[in-house]
């Protein structure tokens, strides 16, 4: 970005300012005239809705910091505290607890948006590796914010999750009595899960601005998977782009008000509402139902270590993901062939998170089986195959000549002037 | 603002044209207006939240029973976390508080109007300079030239009504909203 000329501004204090630390460039560059694919549909929308409810998440987390005690004498009650006696405490706690669901609701789609129109692969491997960090980060920090109420799903998901760590020969029961920081879930494991969950946030918010930045190295995909060859294949950022993402997300926020004002529990398990006892385990333990899927690969391997191994590995995998796929097209509207099994992968998550949502048992056992086997089956097996046996459909020329059926003028708009290639 | 009612027509031309605002501009000025509308609900919930959450304001009225303390003794008792001193004046405490030049006072207040019942003094025992608890409450404590409180911190002194009469302090220690319930009894708050 060093490279970029400086723009000039009408107001000289901004100028000043501008000349000897170049933000407004910067966020001229990167947020007014950065060059979007002009095809870019509303899939594309859900990287800015993610950013706009991590900052939601941040901001209602400190202020429920400020009224919640990290004691396990006291845990409960302070949240029982801020649902009745603090001003408009129950609403900042239902939008933190719905805002986590709606979170991995929004990264879901980003992430399945990424991998149906390839936008993991050259040049954008760093940027996807970014992102997985991002969801695996986003993975810790709702575990642990989900112990804080100190319920008794709180306690034996810690009680679950952390003893997935014994699974491991020899330093397995070290490091969860690292973790625990005593012999159970205790008022230690309650203590330094608070300091995490406050920290982890920054943290997702200094991996964002990589990902953000590495996003703007090579500029955004497009549902054709094919790059911008000119101005004429790209609109500004700013008003196009703003006013498209502004609007997908006033519909995301309507659907998550409908679920803080009308459903709040609808996604949360009632026996959290009951305070933690080392006692008694609940009938029925499920995680939170973003994690559903992972929960049901790591109950359907027979063996402790392997069932740990595959639920780490569905991750890890990822991380290898653009290399995994041999297809040099991105896109699957190009690819027949992947197009059905990306489906049948997604149909796959959907009945893998609902198998880790009954008992572990019966043909729910099975299923969950045969859907954590086709999992690694799509990502090892089929991805790297069919990369070779596939046969594309032939790409178009340019995202305008595919869009507007015949070139078309470059867009014009308030800040419309000759732009540099992305 | 006048353009902004024409037809769609207009709005192009009304939009070059230089005088007054055009439709564009009412339209973001609205968008503007509603945008720090909704900014504003959204941040009230959080602001509010740090208010005295309703568990706080439920504890903020007391009842004391005042019997078992003897003329001449004091009592101190926590009302929303801050000190309520309660005196019962002697008879010549009260004379003294009575007599006083109102015009030698830098807060001048007649005590008939600091108390209920002349005997029973009652003022929040923070000192209005910086906030020290003054001393005075025990026989023992130095009560100041003026046989009321004497604040140790920088050193104000208070009259047998709590009100102040030397040293640093703007004003008389504050009274509290309180009642009497009983003959010897009273609700804080």
């Amino acid at each position: 970005m060093a490279q970029v000329q400086a723009t000039k501004f009408k107001n000289p204090v901004v100028n000043w300012i501008d000349s000897r630390l170049p933000i407004f460039t910067m966020l001229d560059h990167e947020y007014n005239h950065y060059p979007m694919p002009r095809n870019v549909n509303y899939l594309w929308a859900f990287g800015a809705i993610a950013g706009i409810m991590l900052v939601i998440m941040i901001a209602t987390g400190l202020f429920l910091a400020m009224q919640y005690s990290s004691h396990t004498s006291l845990a409960f009650d302070s949240v029982e505290r801020i649902m009745r006696d603090v001003n408009y405490g129950w609403l900042i706690r239902y939008v933190h607890a719905n805002g986590a669901s709606m979170f991995f609701i929004a990264v879901y789609i980003h992430m399945f948006r990424g991998l149906y129109y390839g936008s993991y692969k050259a040049p954008r491997e760093i940027l996807w590796i970014l992102g997985v960090l991002i969801f695996l980060v986003m993975m810790g920090t709702a575990f642990m914010g989900y112990v804080l109420p100190w319920g008794q799903m709180s306690f034996w998901g810690a009680t679950v999750i952390t003893n997935l760590f014994s699974a491991f020969p020899i330093v397995g029961d070290p490091i969860v009595t690292l973790l625990w920081g005593g012999f159970s879930v205790d008022n230690p494991t309650l203590n330094r899960f608070f300091a995490l969950h406050f920290l982890l946030p920054f943290v997702l918010l200094g991996l964002v601005i990589l990902h953000t930045a590495a996003l703007h190295v090579c500029g955004s995909n497009n549902p054709l998977g094919i790059d911008p060859k000119g101005p004429q294949d790209t609109v500004p950022f700013n008003p196009y782009v703003t006013v498209k993402d502004g609007f997908a997300v006033v519909i995301f926020m309507i659907i998550f008000a409908v679920f803080v004002f009308f459903m709040p529990n609808y996604m949360g398990h009632p026996d959290n509402y009951i305070p933690a006892n080392p006692l008694v385990t609940p009938a029925h333990i499920v995680p939170e139902w973003y994690f559903l899927p992972f929960y049901a690969m790591l109950r359907a391997i027979p063996d402790k270590l392997g069932g740990v191994l595959a639920m780490f590995g569905s991750i890890a995998l990822l991380f290898f993901l653009p290399w995994l796929d041999r297809s040099k097209v991105r896109s699957c509207k190009f690819r027949p062939v992947y197009r059905q099994f990306f489906w049948i992968l997604a149909i796959d998550a959907l009945i893998l998170g609902y198998a880790g949502s009954q008992p572990a048992e019966g043909s729910w056992l099975i299923i969950a089986r045969i859907g954590t086997f086709y999992y690694f089956f799509h990502f090892l097996v089929l991805l790297p195959v069919l990369g070779k046996l596939e046969r594309p459909r032939p790409l178009p020329n340019s995202i305008s000549e595919s869009v507007l059926k015949g070139g078309g003028a470059i867009a014009a708009g308030a800040h419309a002037k000759p732009m540099e290639k992305a | 603002m006048a353009q902004t009612t024409h037809p769609p027509g207009t709005g192009g031309h009304a939009a070059s044209g230089g005088e007054g605002g055009s439709r564009r501009d009412f339209l973001y000025l609205a968008t503007g207006a509603v945008g720090v509308v909704g900014a504003a609900s959204a941040a009230w919930p959080f602001i509010d939240s740090l208010n005295p959450a309703a568990d706080t304001l439920a504890l903020a009225s007391i009842d004391v029973d005042l019997a078992p303390v003897a003329v001449g003794q004091a009592i101190t008792v926590t009302w929303r976390g801050k000190p309520v001193f309660v005196r019962h004046r002697t008879a010549e405490e009260i004379e003294s508080a009575k007599t006083v030049n109102l015009g030698d006072l830098r807060d001048p207040v007649a005590d008939d109007a600091r108390v209920k019942k002349p005997e029973w003094l009652i003022v929040i025992g923070i000192c209005t300079h910086l906030g020290c608890v003054p001393l005075g409450q025990k026989v023992t404590d130095p009560r100041g030239d003026y046989g009321g409180w004497f604040c140790p911190c920088h050193g104000s002194h208070y009259d047998t009504a709590g009100r102040i009469r030397k040293g640093p302090a703007p004003a008389n220690l504050v009274l509290p909203t309180y009642a009497f319930t009983g003959d010897a009894k009273i609700r804080l708050g």
